[in-house]
């Protein structure tokens, strides 16, 4: 009962955001699909993040930014996930990101954007679609 | 080498992904943690072991940030684990006692790991002692466990640490009635946070007054700190208490204490063995599910049922 793997998701908060609700929606979504989400506020740092993902030993990292900043912070995060050997966490981002970001975004890892206005459930299936491929 | 003993050196070796991964395997594989906790076992029972339990709103995970500050102004090396419930309904969990402490992720003396109830009664994860094991093991001086906001029975927590701490505040309702109950007696150290409040005074007095009411001898009092997390009054004076605290378990109690944990644990492990031995076979015979419909059919209580497939087990 107690045991089994559960999907453990780290829902962060990069940059000088100051609000987020639509981090919240899509935590409280994941965890009303049955995960475990790790929630971390705002105004998160990459090195917080990528530290925070290494603690709690996510299988998930979901990453929420409305500034515009993502190709400024993004990159950086990725490549600290490949320093600590964080290869195998499924990266996705949501917030506002230009379409025209999108490619350059996926190049360096994050493996899917989701825009304003995305049904939780899309996300839901998307993370447990990609967790059972990897079993 | 295999994957488990590359953990377990790992954990010794104090790293942090390997730690991590042990904590995570105590969580979800059960077979392959008995085997870790049985090879790092003989590496454990150095730390210094804090819970922290309370209500709601209290502010233990503000509280937490605070202590561990200070116990790195100290020198010393710190774990937290912070428990958070598991909705019975979905199987979710928001982990959300992060949000207080997140800047202390980047300190490479400090180990923070969120872990949900999984619906564990009591206050704390079934997987609360091996985590507090494995930190204990990767050489962790001070560990602090979070209980889920707590009431009149989590009380658990006195199965994994050495000093509790009872947070409360000014405000709060009637929580006071509430801990006056369970968690109140487990308590080695008070703290009314919030205390630049008004009324953090009448709480105080609230829980002296409970105090006197227990007017059986004994050889340590528990002392009430008053404290601001926010800014961190009162922390230092808190970390001497629990010092103080840690300091007469060693001159008095602490192989009575250990003794007792070690008790505890061994019958949780017995019992647990032999359940669901018992159980599996019940099952394999096809008696189980008989039963069942027995007492569905209101044939037979359950206790009564227990009782007669026990007899005939134990003949």
């Amino acid at each position: 009962m107690q045991s089994g793997k559960k999907i453990r998701v780290l829902i962060a908060k990069p940059g000088l955001d100051s609000h987020d609700r639509g981090a919240k929606i899509v935590a409280r979504a994941l965890r009303d699909a049955g995960m475990e989400v790790i929630y971390t506020g705002l105004r998160q740092t990459p090195e917080q993040i990528v530290e925070t993902a290494l603690q709690e030993d996510v299988d998930v990292i979901g990453l929420s930014i409305l500034s515009g900043a993502h190709l400024a912070l993004f990159p950086r995060i990725m490549e600290l996930l490949r320093q600590k050997g964080l290869t195998d966490v499924l990266v996705f981002a949501g917030g506002i990101i230009p379409e025209e970001d999108i490619p350059e975004l996926k190049k360096i890892g994050i493996k899917e954007v989701f825009g304003p206005g995305t049904p939780t459930e899309m996300i839901i299936k998307y993370v447990l679609e990609n967790m059972q491929k990897r079993t | 080498m295999s994957k488990i003993d590359e953990i377990i050196n790992g954990v010794l070796a104090g790293n942090r992904r390997k730690i991590a991964k042990a904590i995570t395997i105590a969580e979800s594989s059960p077979e392959e943690a008995k085997n870790l906790i049985a090879s790092i076992y003989p590496h454990t029972g150095k730390a210094q072991i804090i819970g922290l339990t309370g209500p709601g709103g209290a502010g233990k995970s503000t509280l937490i940030e605070k202590m561990v500050r200070e116990y790195r102004r100290r020198g010393k090396t710190v774990g937290v684990i912070a428990v958070d419930p598991t909705s019975p309904f979905t199987g979710g969990a928001f982990l959300g006692d992060r949000i207080r402490m997140q800047e202390l992720s980047t300190d490479e003396g400090v180990f923070i790991r969120s872990m949900a109830t999984r619906n564990n009664p009591g206050g704390i994860a079934k997987a609360t002692k091996d985590a507090v094991k494995i930190l204990d093991a990767a050489g962790k001086d001070v560990i602090i466990v979070e209980t889920v906001g707590a009431g009149q029975s989590e009380v658990e927590i006195i199965k994994v640490a050495q000093t509790i701490i009872v947070i409360h505040a000014p405000g709060l309702g009637d929580e006071i009635q509430a801990i006056k109950a369970g968690i109140m007696e487990i308590a080695d150290i008070f703290v009314v946070n919030k205390a630049d409040r008004e009324n953090a005074d009448k709480a105080v007095m609230d829980i002296q007054a409970m105090l006197q009411l227990d007017n059986k001898e004994k050889p340590w009092t528990p002392p009430i700190i008053k404290t601001v997390a926010l800014t961190g009054e009162g922390v230092p004076k808190l970390i001497e208490k629990i010092e103080e605290h840690w300091q007469f378990l060693k001159k008095e109690l602490l192989h009575k204490r250990s003794l007792e944990k070690a008790e505890a644990e061994l019958i949780e492990a017995i019992k647990e063995k032999v359940t669901s031995s018992i159980i599996e076979k019940l099952k394999r015979e096809k008696r189980f599910e008989k039963v069942l419909q027995q007492i569905v059919e209101r044939e037979i209580d359950p206790a009564s049922a227990a009782e007669k497939l026990l007899n005939q087990e134990l003949e």
